[in-house]
Parts: C-alpha cells; sequence; structure tokens
C-alpha cells in the first residue's frame, strides 16, 4: 500500500522534516531528499523570507504539508480564518494530503499550542470524525491524523486509544499518520502493549509513518524529537512496515538539530526496514 | 436548553465526556488548570482556579498510574504549557531580556501570558499584546518601563515586517492625474510607524549584533530554552524622541528614522487622509523635502495598491 487514497496515491519514499538550521544547506547543496515535510504553521505567513524560501524549496522538492494547531479533538468549531489561510498554503505547495494530530488544544478561543490527548469516548470520536469532515471537504484534499504521545490518561475514557484512533478514522474516512514513537512513549507511559496498537488500527488507512526520538526520565518518557531513532522504535517501524506496507515515512528532528548529513542518515536507516517489507510482501 | 445547575454540574463532574457539551467542559477543566501560573519553583499550585486543592482537581479527571499520581501526570503537561510559551516570547524579544535581564523578562512574561493567554493558533502572534501590557501594567518592567515600551514595540515591529503582506506595488501611472485633495495612498502592511521615547532602535540591533558576535566566537550558539545564560545587561537606550520606520526590503528586515514631519504625513496616510491633507499634516518643511521623501518612500517599495 505504498500509494492510497489516504496520501493522494503517491510513493514519496523517506523524507525529513524541513527545519530552519538546514535552509542554507539545502539551498545551496541541493541534496537527493524523497520528501520534505513542512509545519503549515511556519508558513501560514502573508509574506516575507518564510514563503520566499518555501517557494525555493517548492521548485526542487516533493513538500508535504503537516499541521500543529488544527485540534481536531477541540470541541470548538473549525476557525474560519485558520482554515482560509491553511487553503492559500495547500494551493501554494500542492501538498498530496495534510495531516494533523488527533488531540485538542484550545478551547473558547484559548490556545494551549500544546498537543493534548482526548478523552477516549464514543462522542469524542463522532465530533473529531465530523470536524476532520469539515476540514477535508474545505480542502479538498486527503487527511491523515497522527496519534500524539501522551503522558496523562482519563477517567472519562472508553476505549483503548488505538480502538479511538480507529473509531475516529472510520467515521471520518480518513487516513492515518502513524507515529511509531508516539506508540511507543506512550505505551511505556501507560504500560500497554504497542505491539496490540499496531495490530489494532486500520492498516489499509496509513497514508504515511513518522519516527522520531524521545527522553527517558526517571517515572515517564517525554517524546523530545532531539534524539536518533531508538532501536525499539526501529523495531515498531519495521512492524509496522510488514503489516501496512511500504509508506511514506518522515523523520522528525526539532531540538538539538545536528546537520542535515546527520540527519538525513538517520532518516535513510528506514531503507533498510522498506527493503525488507519488500521481499516479505513478494 | 440545559439549566444554569446542570451547566454547572458539567463542568464539576469532566470524568464523563459523553456529548460535545461535555468535551468542552472537560476541556475547560483542562486548559484552566494549564493556564494557571506556575507554583513555587515551577510546581503545582496548591489550589486551583475554584479553590479547590489542586491535587483534587488533577484527581477528578486524571487517572494515576503506578509511577505517577494525577497531579503529577497534570503538571507535565502544566509545565510544559508555561516553559514553551515563556521560551517562546523570550525568542521574539531578545532586546527586552538585554534591557530588563532574564529575572525580570520571566517575571514579566508570567504575568503577560496570566492575563492574557494565546488567542491566536500560531506562536508568531504570541507577542503581540506584550507591548499593550507593559503599558497597562509598568509595575513588571520598573525602573525601565519607559525603554521597555519602546523596546517592546520595536520588536513587535520587527516581527510584522518579517512575514506581513507585501502587495503590488503603486505605480505612477495609477496616482496620475488623481488630484492631491482626492488622492489617498495605502502603505505596505509589513511597515510599522513608531514614535519613541529612546533609542530603542539602536539598542536592539545592538544587542543583536552583541549576540551575534558572542555566537561566533565561541562557535557554540545559546539554545534557546530554559537556561540560559545571565549575561552582563548593556547600557538602558539613550532617551531622545526619535520617529523610526520599521519595514522590509527583498526579504530582510530594516528600520529607518524619520524626519518628525515625514513621520506626521505618513501617519496621515496610513490614517486614510488624502494626500493634501497628509501633507499639510506635516507642517513647514524646507522646498524639495516632500518630493525628495516621497522618491525616498517609492523606491523602498512602500505605497501599495489598497486591499
Amino acid at each position: 500500500m505504498p500509494a492510497n487514497r489516504f496520501n493522494g496515491h503517491t510513493d514519496h519514499g523517506i523524507g525529513i522534516g524541513l527545519r530552519v538550521p538546514h535552509y542554507a544547506h539545502i539551498l545551496e547543496k541541493k541534496p537527493v531528499v524523497g520528501w520534505f515535510e513542512i509545519i503549515s504553521e511556519n508558513f501560514m505567513v502573508d509574506g516575507g523570507r518564510p514563503l520566499e524560501i518555501l517557494d525555493r524549496i517548492l521548485e526542487q522538492y516533493h513538500v508535504v504539508q503537516h499541521g500543529v494547531s488544527m485540534y481536531f479533538g477541540s470541541a470548538d468549531k473549525p476557525d474560519r480564518a485558520h482554515l482560509r489561510k491553511l487553503k492559500e498554503l495547500v494551493r501554494r505547495t500542492h501538498t498530496p494530503w495534510i495531516s494533523d494530530h488527533l488531540c485538542w488544544g484550545s478551547v473558547d478561543g484559548t490556545y494551549s499550542h500544546d498537543l493534548l490527548p482526548m478523552p477516549y469516548t464514543f462522542a469524542a470520536a463522532r465530533r473529531t470524525a465530523e470536524k476532520i469532515r469539515q476540514v477535508r471537504d474545505y480542502l479538498g484534499i486527503p487527511v491523515c491524523v497522527e496519534n500524539v504521545s501522551s503522558y496523562a490518561e482519563f477517567h472519562a475514557s472508553e476505549m483503548t486509544e488505538w480502538e479511538f484512533l480507529s473509531e475516529v478514522v472510520e467515521g471520518a474516512d480518513c487516513g492515518i499518520l502513524l507515529d511509531v514513537n508516539n506508540i511507543y512513549v506512550s505505551s511505556k507511559n501507560h504500560g500497554f502493549n504497542p505491539y496490540d496498537y499496531l495490530n489494532g488500527v486500520p492498516a489499509e488507512r496509513v497514508g504515511q509513518i513518522h519516527i522520531a526520538g524521545h527522553t527517558k526520565f526517571e517515572k515517564y518518557i517525554l517524546d523530545t524529537h532531539d534524539h536518533p531513532v531508538l532501536d525499539p522504535v526501529w523495531r515498531l517501524y519495521d512492524h509496522a512496515t510488514r503489516r501496512c506496507g511500504v509508506t511514506a515515512t518522515l523523520l522528525e528532528w526539532d531540538d538539538r538539530i545536528p546537520s542535515f548529513d546527520e540527519v538525513h542518515a538517520e532518516a535513510l536507516k528506514a531503507g533498510k526496514f522498506i527493503a525488507a517489507a519488500r521481499k516479505a510482501s513478494r | 436548553m440545559k439549566t444554569a445547575r446542570a451547566q454547572a454540574s458539567a463542568v464539576r463532574r469532566p470524568s464523563r465526556v459523553g456529548s460535545t457539551a461535555e468535551l468542552r467542559a472537560f476541556q475547560r477543566t483542562m486548559l484552566r488548570a494549564l493556564i494557571q501560573p506556575l507554583g513555587p519553583d515551577d510546581g503545582p499550585q496548591e489550589r486551583g482556579v475554584d479553590g479547590r486543592p489542586m491535587a483534587e482537581v488533577a484527581a477528578s479527571f486524571i487517572k494515576p498510574n503506578a509511577r505517577l499520581d494525577s497531579l503529577e501526570r497534570l503538571e507535565i503537561y502544566h509545565r510544559m504549557y508555561w516553559w514553551r510559551l515563556i521560551d517562546c516570547v523570550v525568542e521574539d524579544c531578545p532586546g527586552l531580556a538585554a534591557l530588563l535581564g532574564n529575572d525580570a523578562l520571566d517575571r514579566l512574561v508570567r504575568a503577560y501570558l496570566a492575563k492574557y493567554p494565546s488567542r491566536s493558533f500560531t506562536l508568531r502572534n504570541l507577542c503581540s499584546r506584550l507591548p499593550r501590557f507593559i503599558a497597562e501594567e509598568p509595575r513588571w518592567t520598573a525602573p525601565r518601563s519607559a525603554p521597555a515600551l519602546d523596546v517592546a514595540r520595536f520588536e513587535w515591529a520587527q516581527t510584522v515586517a518579517y512575514d506581513a503582506e507585501e502587495r503590488p506595488l503603486l505605480g505612477p501611472a495609477e496616482i496620475a492625474g488623481v488630484p492631491p485633495a482626492r488622492l489617498r495612498l495605502t502603505l505596505q502592511p509589513h511597515l510599522s510607524l513608531l514614535a519613541l521615547g529612546c533609542t530603542a532602535d539602536e539598542f536592539v540591533y545592538s544587542v543583536r549584533r552583541r549576540s551575534a558576535l558572542r555566537a561566533e566566537a565561541s562557535n557554540a550558539p545559546e539554545a534557546p530554552g530554559r537556561g540560559r545564560r545571565q549575561t552582563r545587561r548593556p547600557p538602558a537606550p539613550g532617551r531622545k524622541r526619535v520617529c523610526v520606520a520599521v519595514f522590509r526590503v527583498k526579504g530582510n528586515l530594516r528600520h529607518l528614522r524619520l524626519e518628525p514631519a515625514a513621520f506626521r504625513i505618513l501617519e496621515a496616510i496610513r490614517a486614510g487622509l488624502p494626500l493634501e491633507r497628509a501633507i499639510a499634516a506635516g507642517g513647514r518643511v524646507k522646498p524639495g523635502q516632500i518630493e525628495d521623501w516621497f522618491a525616498m518612500w517609492m523606491k523602498l517599495g512602500w505605497f501599495c495598491r489598497s486591499p
């Protein structure tokens, strides 16, 4: 399933997140990269340097948009101004799909700027699915929702996280951006088996996979995106790739960002698992 | 329609989320807990905004696990909320940090965000109300409140100049033949006009130069985020009335000192006055000065088509 209706029937391979410290290197050296993922909000501006850089990147590379503030799970209606700006950017980038998180982060117009976990209830799933459909219909391109890492669970929850994710994506008829690092982080923080999670999501809806590094603290694990991918996460990625098929894969590295070459080399390690998955599927 | 008692009950029992209304109540409860200021040593507050012990608030909707109780789990998010937003403001305001020192800036930002939590989906707008807050509550910046206000205004103008819209330029043909009494010009959205009581522009640029030199010398740029080094504060900007334009040229941030008469003319243009009245607002100037100014402003691309 490398190409499916949730990723616009594309087969982008391995990409990395486009980050400011790498701009000069990318524009000057023009390295061969499968694709770049941009944080939509960084470019939802009216002009200036961000859009100039983006336009130069678009001349050379495939770009896919990833958002951090649509908050599909917030009870509030989608913000119209936000949607308009997002649509302008979609027209500019020609992104084949967009992704954002299965979370909430604002209420009554006040923003936390965090990816807050949902209470896993049927009512919340219905509301979230409804918002995803509204956003997809407005933008006119496929939407993938990403599972977040979390540090809290709620009394209100009526199901597991992967059941909730399935309930939402089936209700919205949308795709999944499966973040295997987030699954690992949450499995450690909440004590579930990450393979139960992987086996529990509708594999045919996975349009993209995220990999990243995390940091272990004494009592919990934090999703810091400031390390190489750790072995248990690669093992989960291997399993996900065998189960979902070879899928567009993106390495996130957002803090203490090393050189472009180091980040790219880390991302390309995914190639080994992709090759194994291809071989297994023959 | 729900009765007031039923609504209050939904707010108090965020442990059930069986409807969108209950989802909203749940989210209000959690967000209220997150945006409440951090307690001593960045730990939890003893009580929530409704007066209940914070531990009770957390336990009402968050499950404990074997390693963390409900409040500890809530505190992970609580601290992340505050540290992320504080770091974001500090990163956007190196001039204020240099003027006030890191500790005073930290106190200012906490007070600011407590009064004005973010109302925008983008962190880009986080500092938009900081100048207003400094003017409203000068105690957080005393005894440097006046320069702090000017530095905050200048730094916000730089944010605007960085990524605000640049509209198509106004060509001479588009205004030819329109009498000055009827001609209304439009200024670029990325251009800010500031009347300052101190040399905040020079101050901010000297701070940026110093930090660039420091980073170059050590080859170890200071990581944004917690644990920033406390550096010696530069002298405060000199008291002097200056008029400044902050804008963008070919993607680069620029600022330009303006003569008071030029500033008044541009302000009048921005206020929507016809050209003739805008020029009159400038007062008496040297012969030929108006023409020189307008030629320069045209060259800098300050006049644009109306939206």
